[in-house]
């Protein structure tokens, strides 16, 4: 497969950075508006599945390949495991604990900022590449199932 | 009313899953099954004209950061929406997973149909 | 010497996700994985020892119940975590070599870790929604492990486990959606406080039916049990130890009890029906055992039956104490089936580890194309025979005192037929670990066999190990050891409806 005709190449190339855009957008707002991590991570996977759509497997592969998108994959669950832990090393406090976000943020000009959720947007944001990195994954893995590849998309949870 | 027409659903879908012979049709199954319980919560949740759970700069009010009493009396339960979020994520995972051994095993035996793939008895 | 306790749940997970960047460095890296992950099951171990006995509530991120969520730890989830990291360090220690003949032992670790957090989050978690989620990672994990090897039966196996685990899980999803419908609370004690005020109505009810049957599909209990024969056996054997030894008993029975004896709160008709479920699954697995061929396979029906031991214990107790009140003696019957429960785990997964051993030695499971093999596979033979004399009940063996302790307990509740048939079971299962001696490790060595060794290395420290567990288990009876480990545990379930006034209180301490 080769991809499709040359208006759909066209305008999903445009399309696609929009997308991607969207897709930040999405995550980076995500304790504030509708959304977060898992949603934005979603959509980040759509702009690689319709460019593997338009432009068939193996460009979207030389943007994103298997390896690194399996280490991209763990990195965020790494990171979402950092942020957790980090709050349990915090003064003892916790884990999952919100060790950037203390009582100083309420009542400022910062409430509804995008900096005021503290460690929220850090987990959005590792999510979001996890979650991203592992629904890309899938789409490959399950495009390509000549090659032995099975167990490889079992690991995406969260 | 409509929790009858979601346990309609949820039943339809375990039909499905138990009856079809073909792979894919149990999967499809399964996974009506699991949105009809994923509705179930959402109507669970659900108030007539209700709004988004989602507090704004508009609906807090007092020094403490307390929301107004109209956010807390009109917004919907975000409750259950969180749980059908994590819910979905789940499914999707199972999904793929069944979905690429369903793959795997059309390969190995050539065929969908479960009352041809019996090398297990016992 | 208190552990945070997110810290069972995190560091195996962590860990599941670290190891793949290892296993890309090469050679070196690989074997850097498997030391780490051997390294992770082992502090598991130790970190269960360290916190036995103990009762404790854990607030995640400092938001206090019914807010947030919390973890919960007390003498019933402190059992069955040792009891997890017991099997699991044993099994990751067996596939440190047995795993040399898969490809992907990267990902096959991964998974392992995945599903150990997942156990470990099942039994600690106070929150009933998570502990659907630790629930579904724990399976999802299984289900991939059972196909691991991509061949016809293991992939024949796996989906049909998967078809029936999901249903399983649904029905659980959908339970605990009527539940917060009605009480208006995910967590356990708060449930169990608004339950108490109000009664069961329609909806709490069925919701109880809904969580019995998903429970039942992950204990695989009689009428639900058709997946386990053939998922077990087409794991990789380290893998089908931990399936067989504790994943139904985390997934089903631990929560299947917490939900029935702490939540619910247990009642006459609840303990008919456990009691009935566990005779079935005692005897009909038994029965299903005896023809068997296959030497896995046969492990499985087994396991059906035992884990019918189990049940029928904790039905008894809660019978006992929804009819007569009877707390002592419900206690006994709920420490018989407990105890059983530790058993065989130990003995459980060292069957299928020495079953692992003799298939990687003779390349076949079926038990008619095998013979002799007791000179030949010396260890592996001495570790099986005392796995046998465990599940028989041979007395200095564990599985002796568990079961004395039921037919006692059977028998001082006026449940004569109920002890008749527990003594019949043994019979039965006596029969089936003949037929697997006498065919495995007696009679003429098969000329296609003469040259095979055994394995040597850390195959045979897992087995030793378990195998000396399986001796010295009856030592927890001791009172010193009983009133720490076992006697906890007893007691969660024998208070009840207690637990949730014990943990609310502890919450408010913290």
């Amino acid at each position: 497969m080769k991809g499709m005709t040359i208006i759909v190449k066209t305008i999903s190339s445009w399309v696609k950075v929009l997308i991607f855009l969207f897709g930040i957008y999405i995550i980076l707002f995500g304790h504030l508006t509708p959304g977060g991590g898992f949603a934005g991570g979603v959509i980040l996977a759509s702009s690689y599945v319709l460019l593997m759509l338009a432009f068939g497997r193996e460009f979207a592969e030389e943007n994103l390949s298997l390896p690194v998108a399996s280490k991209l994959d763990c990195v965020g669950a790494l990171l979402f495991g950092a942020v957790a832990l980090c709050g349990l090393l915090y003064g003892a406090a916790g884990f999952f604990w919100n060790f950037i976000h203390q009582e100083y943020l309420v009542g400022t000009d910062y409430e509804f900022n995008l900096v005021s959720a503290g460690t929220i947007p850090l987990s959005n944001i590792a999510i979001g590449l996890k979650v991203g990195a592992s629904l890309f994954l899938v789409v490959l893995v399950l495009s390509m199932f000549r090659p032995d590849t099975s167990a490889e998309d079992s690991n995406e949870k969260e | 009313m409509p929790y009858a027409l979601c346990f309609l659903l949820f039943v339809i879908g375990l039909y499905c899953a138990v009856v079809k012979k073909n792979m894919v049709k149990i999967v499809i199954g399964i996974m009506v099954m699991e949105y009809a319980v994923n509705l179930f919560l959402i109507m669970l949740g659900y108030r007539l004209g209700g709004i988004a759970p989602i507090v704004g700069k508009e609906d807090v009010a007092g020094a403490g950061g307390q929301v107004t009493d109209l956010f807390v009396s009109s917004s919907v339960d975000p409750l259950p929406q969180a749980l059908v979020l994590t819910a979905i994520v789940i499914s999707l995972g199972s999904l793929a997973l069944m979905i690429s051994i369903c793959i795997r095993t059309y390969e190995k035996y050539g065929t969908f149909d479960i009352t041809e793939i019996r090398r297990l008895k016992g | 010497m208190s552990i945070p306790l997110p810290v069972f749940i995190a560091v195996p997970l962590v860990t599941a996700f670290l190891l793949p960047v290892f296993s890309s460095l090469g050679r070196k890296g690989k074997a850097v994985a498997t030391v780490l992950a051997n390294f992770v099951t082992v502090s598991l171990l130790v970190m269960a020892v360290a916190s036995i006995g103990q009762f404790r509530v854990y607030e995640v991120g400092k938001w206090s119940i019914p807010l947030g969520i919390n973890l919960v730890l007390d003498g019933l989830s402190s059992l069955l975590l040792l009891a997890i990291s017991v099997v699991s360090a044993a099994a990751m220690l067996f596939s440190a070599r047995y795993m040399e003949q898969y490809t992907a032992k990267a990902k096959y670790l991964c998974l392992f870790l995945l599903m150990v957090a997942g156990m470990n989050g099942v039994v600690l978690s106070g929150d009933i929604f998570n502990l659907f989620v630790f629930l579904e990672i724990a399976s999802i994990a299984s289900y991939a492990l059972v196909g691991f090897g991509c061949e016809h039966e293991e992939l024949e196996a796996s989906f049909k486990y998967m078809v029936l685990g999901s249903i399983g899980s649904i029905f659980v999803l959908f339970a605990v959606a009527l539940v917060y419908g009605n009480t208006g609370s995910l967590n356990m004690a708060y449930i169990s406080k608004a339950i108490q005020g109000s009664g069961l109505n329609a909806g709490l009810s069925f919701a109880m039916a809904l969580f019995v049957v998903g429970f039942g599909l992950k204990a695989a209990l009689v009428p639900f049990h058709a997946w386990l024969p053939d998922a077990h056996p087409s794991a990789p054997a380290p893998i089908s130890a931990m399936l067989s030894g504790i994943l139904i008993k985390t997934l089903g029975i631990y929560a299947l009890a917490r939900v029935v004896f702490n939540v619910f709160g247990v009642s006459v008709s609840m303990g008919w029906l456990l009691v009935v479920l566990g005779l079935l699954s005692m005897v009909a697995g038994a029965f299903l055992a005896i023809g068997q061929e296959d030497f896995k396979r046969l492990l499985a029906y087994s396991s059906i039956s035992q884990i019918g031991y189990v049940v029928l214990g904790l039905g008894l107790g809660g019978l006992i104490i929804a009819r007569d009140g009877n707390v002592a003696w419900a206690s006994l019957a709920i420490l018989g089936g407990l105890f059983h429960l530790v058993n065989h785990a130990v003995y459980k997964s060292l069957l299928f580890l020495t079953s692992g051993s003799v298939q990687m030695s003779t390349g076949t499971r079926q038990l008619k194309q095998m013979g002799g093999l007791a000179e030949k596979l010396p260890f592996t033979r001495a570790t099986c025979t005392v796995a046998s004399a465990s599940i028989v009940g041979i007395p200095p063996f564990s599985g002796f005192w568990s079961k004395l302790i039921l037919v006692i307990a059977a028998v001082q509740a006026h449940f004569y037929w109920v002890a008749a048939i527990i003594v019949f079971v043994s019979l039965c299962t006596l029969i089936m670990y003949l037929k697997v001696q006498r065919y495995v490790f007696l009679g003429e060595l098969p000329e296609n066999l003469q040259q095979i060794k055994e394995n040597k290395g850390s195959m045979l420290v897992a087995m030793v190990f378990l195998a000396c567990l399986c001796g010295l288990m009856g030592l927890l009876l001791v009172p010193a050891l009983r009133s720490n480990i076992l006697q906890p545990a007893v007691d969660v379930l024998t208070d009840g409806i207690s637990y949730s006034a014990n943990v609310i209180k502890m919450s408010m301490k913290v």
